[in-house]
């Protein structure tokens, strides 16, 4: 099986569905000619032609605005936000037109679309490239929210997101576009080429939307985390020797609460790992719903490891990331009770 | 059944793409001095046509011509001339810092210092400019430390935004220079916002918006016109149109309005075109209207004809969508050039002093840059300190934030 990189796999996601759908329409900032800032959409333009792969505007409120129009006439628009701190001017047309459509109109109009946008920091990117703002979306009723770990599950929850009938948020988490980033930023990375996730199947396939997977098996404590910060989890876990069952969730809204409950009764601990801020973030959620499904079973208080609650730094952005030192800390104290 | 023919998507095209001929034939530029120089009180239905035209004073033979010129003193553009050549020394130099790895980033301004430099000296002590990343001239021509503007960008120990903010997104009250946003187009509308202040307060400053040719496509730029235009503030609203958006040509942004300027006309703001590459056409243009907002005549909109040079930032090449000699065909020239030649015509420099200058200036640059250096970069020496990361969210640090630095150990 052919090894990608994760853009080349997100790429070849939408290049499959271009060729399957001809509704399956292509666009933003630098995505046409240029092919993406990250180089996404490298390609599709030279391949499907400019009404189906086109640059726009710099106007996200745009976008997202007239991906909204062409869903609700029977197009897929796969739309690009450049950044997810960039979204904010899109933010409405998300919250207020997309997410309820279906709802408000008693489903007489629909809203099939995916807005992807690369997300997380780790890239000296400072307080505009680096947001994590994936619990703004999973607090909006219509919206699903996703975040691939790896190269194949990119390409196939693209994929599911691309057909799925409703508007779906697809958060790219930059730092792994190259590699499984683990937090060791003064070591090189490992590329997707020489790891079996890069490993992604030819033509079309999907991953559901709703259902994690586990990384790595343990019993000491469950670790619930996405995106960047599976890498780092599993670094934790190798370097404190904590035997860690490390969930992946893949997506966070429709969130598979079997997989999690089920791995918490067992192993008794959890431990909730995201880059974006503490507060009111997705982990809260996840703390809530371990709390309400798993109370009895809770051999300690559910621990979060998140960035700190203040804007994005530049310079102390190592100090800011929850890397694998503060992870394997907050391993070592659950299982050994010293909280 | 409908027999009408079928309906097709239009999506402008520059052009030429790489591997073309560069054309610029579709640039229309009058010649220098014959744009007329209207009265500050002007209505702005009769200037209409200045929104289509561009503004011009220094001709293809370096002379100052026309109804625009005549506004500065040999010492005034000698030091305009000293002002371009210093950002664009401080950009070769941080460029190579950058890889050198000294920052993650940088943004450079060649081909476009004129339109900083030249603005900064129109204003008045007071006036407050809200920048994009590419009007770092508007620092230099105010006199701000060029060893500060490197500790910004190395994020050291010095560093006046303690290392929160990415290279080249500086702040300076003192100098009339608001805090820079990286989300673009935001500070548009702020800049209205600012005048409004100024006006309700029945102060007299005023205030500059800026904003580049592919931002004017958020609706912040359009919310700051109609602002501008209701209350009449005294806001001079720049577009510094350097022809390319990353790698998207200006035409995306434009769509099937003539020009960035006649964006203002809608609104019944006057809106001027300006030869960007010219520092006496700028300045003129910027004194202009500077002094329309000042003496509460409201807003103008006024356009920058440049052309952006280099790449976007250090993460770009413009290889990819355009071609490699596009900017050596743009036909408005270089502003450090230009303004060169002017003086030599004037009879007040010369090839020597200005090869003279040149190194005295380079040498100032690398001096700030030492005395930078030695207070850190980004990755050795020197660093803002991880408590700076909790400090400043809020005038008073809120509890959970005092809890979560103490769980930092800082
Ligand atoms: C809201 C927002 N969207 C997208 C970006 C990413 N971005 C940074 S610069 C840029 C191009 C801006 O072009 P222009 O306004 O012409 O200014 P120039 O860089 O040419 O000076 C883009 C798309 C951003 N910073 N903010
Ligand atoms: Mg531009």
């Amino acid at each position: 099986m052919p090894r990608k990189t994760m853009v080349e796999a997100i790429r070849d996601g939408m290049d499959v569905m271009m060729e399957r759908d001809d509704n399956v329409v292509i666009f933003g900032e630098d995505v046409g000619y240029f092919g993406g800032v990250f180089r996404a959409t490298q390609g599709l333009q030279a391949k499907y032609g400019k009404s189906r792969c086109f640059d726009t505007p710099i106007s996200e409120l745009g976008i997202v605005g007239a991906a909204i129009g062409m869903a609700a006439y029977g197009l897929r628009p796969c739309v690009e936000v450049q950044f997810a701190d960039y979204m904010y001017p899109a933010y409405d047309q998300i919250v207020s037109e997309a997410a309820r459509l279906r709802y408000r109109s008693n489903g007489d109009f629909t809203c099939p679309l995916v807005v992807r946008m690369p997300t997380g920091g780790g890239i000296s990117g400072g307080q505009t490239h680096s947001q994590s703002p994936e619990a703004l979306f999973t607090h909006v009723s219509g919206l699903k929210t996703v975040v691939p770990s790896n190269p194949k599950d990119a390409k196939g929850l693209l994929i599911a997101s691309i057909e799925d009938p409703d508007p779906v948020i697809f958060l790219e988490p930059k730092r792994l576009y190259n590699g499984p980033f683990d937090g060791h930023h003064d070591r090189p990375i490992t590329p997707w080429s020489k790891h079996e996730l890069g490993e992604v199947p030819e033509g079309h396939y999907r991953v559901p939307l709703g259902q994690a997977v586990i990384r790595r098996e343990g019993a000491a404590l469950t670790v619930l985390a996405y995106g960047t910060m599976v890498y780092v989890a599993m670094a934790a876990a190798a370097e404190t020797g904590v035997d860690a069952e490390i969930i992946d969730l893949r997506s966070l809204l429709p969130l598979d609460l079997e997989a999690i409950v089920a791995s918490v009764r067992k192993t008794g601990r959890c431990v909730i790992v995201h880059e974006a801020t503490l507060t009111s973030g997705f982990g809260a959620e996840l703390s809530a719903l371990v709390q309400e499904n798993c109370f009895f079973e809770l051999e300690a208080p559910v621990r979060r490891v998140t960035g700190w609650d203040t804007p994005y730094p530049h310079a102390q952005e190592w100090d800011y990331f929850p890397g694998p030192e503060r992870v394997g800390r907050a391993f070592l104290e659950v299982v050994s009770g010293d909280q | 059944m409908n027999d009408q023919p079928p309906l097709s998507l239009h999506v402008p095209e520059p052009a030429v793409r790489p591997g073309g001929k560069p054309d610029f034939s579709s640039v229309k530029i009058p010649n220098a001095g014959s744009v007329p120089r209207p009265e500050i009180d002007v209505d702005p239905e009769s200037i209409r046509d200045l929104a289509f035209s561009i503004i011009r004073v220094l001709n293809r033979d370096g002379e100052a011509v026309g109804p625009w010129a005549g506004l500065l003193s040999d010492e005034a553009l000698l030091e305009g001339l000293r002002h371009m050549m210093t950002l664009r020394t401080f950009d070769a130099r941080m460029l190579m810092a950058q890889r050198q790895g000294k920052t993650s980033f940088y943004m450079q301004h060649m081909g476009e210092e004129a339109v900083s430099c030249a603005f900064r000296k129109a204003l008045e002590p007071g006036d407050m400019n809200f920048p994009t990343y590419r009007q770092a001239g508007l620092l230099i021509a105010a006199g701000y430390s060029l060893v500060d503007m490197m500790n910004e960008i190395f994020s050291n120990e010095r560093d006046p935004l303690k290392g929160r903010q990415m290279p080249v997104l500086y702040s300076s009250k003192a100098l009339g220079f608001f805090t820079i946003s990286g989300n673009l187009a935001t500070q548009f509308i702020q800049a209205v916002g600012w005048a409004m202040a100024s006006a309700i307060k029945r102060d007299t400053r005023i205030a500059a918006g800026w904003i580049g040719d592919g931002a004017t496509a958020e609706s912040d730029f359009h919310a700051a016109l109609v602002f501008a235009s209701t209350y009449k503030a005294p806001v001079v609203l720049n577009i510094v149109n350097n022809q390319w958006a990353i790698s998207t040509f200006q035409g995306i942004a434009r769509g099937g309005s003539g020009t960035f300027a006649a964006r203002g006309l809608g609104f019944g703001i006057p809106a001027l075109r300006v030869d960007g590459n010219d520092y006496l056409a700028v300045y003129a243009v910027a004194r202009w209207a500077i002094e329309r907002a000042r003496r509460n005549f409201g807003p103008t909109l006024v356009e920058y004809v440049t052309y952006r040079v280099g790449a976007h930032s250090t993460s770009d090449d413009p290889a990819a969508y355009r071609p490699k000699t596009e900017s050596d065909a743009w036909p408005l020239g270089d502003p450090v050039i230009r303004l060169k030649n002017h003086l030599i015509r004037r009879g007040v420099w010369s090839e020597a002093r200005h090869k003279q200058a040149e190194a005295e200036i380079l040498d100032g640059v690398v001096t700030a840059q030492k005395e930078a250096e030695g207070h850190g970069t980004l990755h050795a020496g020197g660093k803002p300190s991880v408590r700076d990361m909790f400090e400043g969210v809020y005038a008073e640090m809120p509890p959970h934030l005092r809890r979560q630095r103490q769980q930092a150990g800082v």
